[in-house]
C-alpha cells in the first residue's frame, strides 16, 4: 500500500454497524465509499455515497467503474450489508430464502468479484466479510440466515486461496447478537439463549467488530488470510 | 467497430504482456494460443487479462461487459483459447448487447 489516502468501500452505511464504521474511517482521514437501498444523511467531503441493490448485478458493475474511474483503486472492501430473519424452518417462506441470500451471498459475492478486479491491478487488497455466531452455534429459529452466512464463509475460505497471490486478503469476522435494527425482532429470551451459549455472555459492541476489522486490515496483516474470526469466545 | 475491438484486445495483450514480464520472444498473432498447453498466460495472468481486457473495452467504447458469463463458460471451443476466438467472440457479444 502506498502513502495515499486508503480508500474504503462499505456496503451498507446507511445505519448500524456500517455507519459506525463509516464514520470511523472517515475520522482517521480516510476516503471512505458506501452505499445502501435508500439515501443517507452521512455527510462528508470523503464520503461518496451509492443507492443500490447489492444483489444487482448491474448496479454493482456501474458503481464499481465509477468508483474505478473516478478514484481508481481500493484498498478495503468491508461486505457489511446483511439481512436476518428468525423463524421456523416449517413457516419460512421461500421469498425469505431468497432475500437472505440475494443480500447476504451475492451482494458479498459480487462486491468482492468486482472489488478484487480493481485491487489485483495495484496487487493489494484487503477483503472483510461478515458471518455470524449462528453459524458454529446452529441456531435454531435461524437455518436460512446460518445457511446464508456459511455460504459467506465458504466464499471467504476459497476466494482468499484465489486471490492470495494477487496481494489480497479475505478473512470474515463472525460477530455476536449486535443491538442493532438486525435483531430488533428477535424475542428476548431467544436472544439470552444465544449469549448462554458464548463464553462471554454479552451482547457485542460496534468496537467488539471495528477491532477485528482494525486487525485484519493493517498492514502487518499481510500474512493473514481465509480465516474467521467469531467474537464472545464462540468457535 | 470490427477493426476497433480487434485494436483494443492487441493493445491490451501488448501492454499485459509487458507489465507482466511475459518473454516477449513469443510471436504474439492472432493464433496465439492464451491459456492451455503452450500458451502465454498462466491461468492466474488469464483471469487478469480477461479483467483488464473489461476496462479497457468499458472505456474505450463506453459500454458494460462481462466476458466470463455462462456462454462463454458453455462454449465447445473457449473464447478464451486464443486471440482469433476472443476477438470474434467480443464482436458477437456486442452485436448481442446492440
Amino acid at each position: 500500500m502506498d502513502s495515499l489516502r486508503r480508500v474504503i468501500l462499505i456496503t451498507g452505511t446507511r445505519k448500524g454497524i456500517g455507519r459506525y464504521l463509516a464514520e470511523h474511517f472517515l475520522n482517521l482521514g480516510d476516503v471512505v465509499i458506501g452505499c445502501s437501498r435508500s439515501e443517507t444523511d452521512l455527510e462528508s467531503d470523503s464520503y461518496t455515497h451509492f443507492c443500490l441493490d447489492v444483489s444487482d448485478e448491474k448496479a454493482v458493475k456501474k458503481m464499481i467503474s465509477s468508483v474505478r474511474k473516478s478514484i481508481g483503486y481500493v484498498d478495503i472492501l468491508i461486505n457489511n450489508a446483511g439481512v436476518a430473519s428468525m423463524n421456523h424452518y416449517l413457516l419460512t417462506p421461500k421469498s425469505t430464502v431468497e432475500k437472505l441470500f440475494n443480500t447476504n451471498v451475492i451482494g458479498t459475492f459480487l462486491f468482492s468479484r468486482e472489488l478484487a478486479k480493481l485491487m489485483s491491478k495495484k496487487r493489494y487488497g484487503r477483503i472483510i466479510n461478515f458471518s455470524t455466531v449462528a453459524v458454529p452455534l446452529n441456531l435454531e429459529g435461524e437455518a436460512v440466515y446460518a445457511a446464508s452466512k456459511s455460504a459467506v464463509v465458504s466464499l471467504t475460505k476459497i476466494l482468499s486461496k484465489e486471490v492470495g497471490s494477487l496481494g489480497i486478503t479475505v478473512n470474515a469476522v463472525g460477530p455476536t447478537p449486535v443491538l442493532t435494527d438486525l435483531i430488533k425482532t428477535v424475542p428476548k429470551n431467544k436472544i439470552q439463549e444465544l449469549l448462554d451459549q458464548q463464553a462471554i455472555e454479552r451482547l457485542g459492541t460496534f468496537e467488539d467488530v471495528l477491532n477485528v476489522v482494525e486487525f485484519f486490515i493493517k498492514p502487518e496483516s499481510s500474512f493473514i488470510t481465509g480465516q474467521v474470526v467469531y467474537l464472545g469466545g464462540v468457535s | 467497430m470490427n477493426k476497433s475491438v480487434k485494436n483494443i484486445i492487441n493493445q491490451t495483450l501488448t501492454n499485459f504482456i509487458e507489465e507482466e514480464n511475459i518473454d516477449n520472444s513469443i510471436d504474439v498473432n492472432e493464433s496465439t494460443r492464451l491459456f492451455g498447453s503452450d500458451a502465454l498466460f498462466s491461468s492466474i495472468q488469464l483471469v487478469s487479462f480477461i479483467t483488464e481486457l473489461e476496462e479497457n473495452l468499458e472505456d474505450e467504447l463506453d459500454i458494460e461487459i462481462t466476458l466470463a458469463d455462462e456462454k462463454a463458460m458453455s462454449m465447445r471451443t473457449s473464447p478464451f483459447s486464443s486471440v482469433k476466438y476472443l476477438i470474434s467472440y467480443v464482436e458477437e457479444k456486442l452485436k448481442e448487447n446492440g
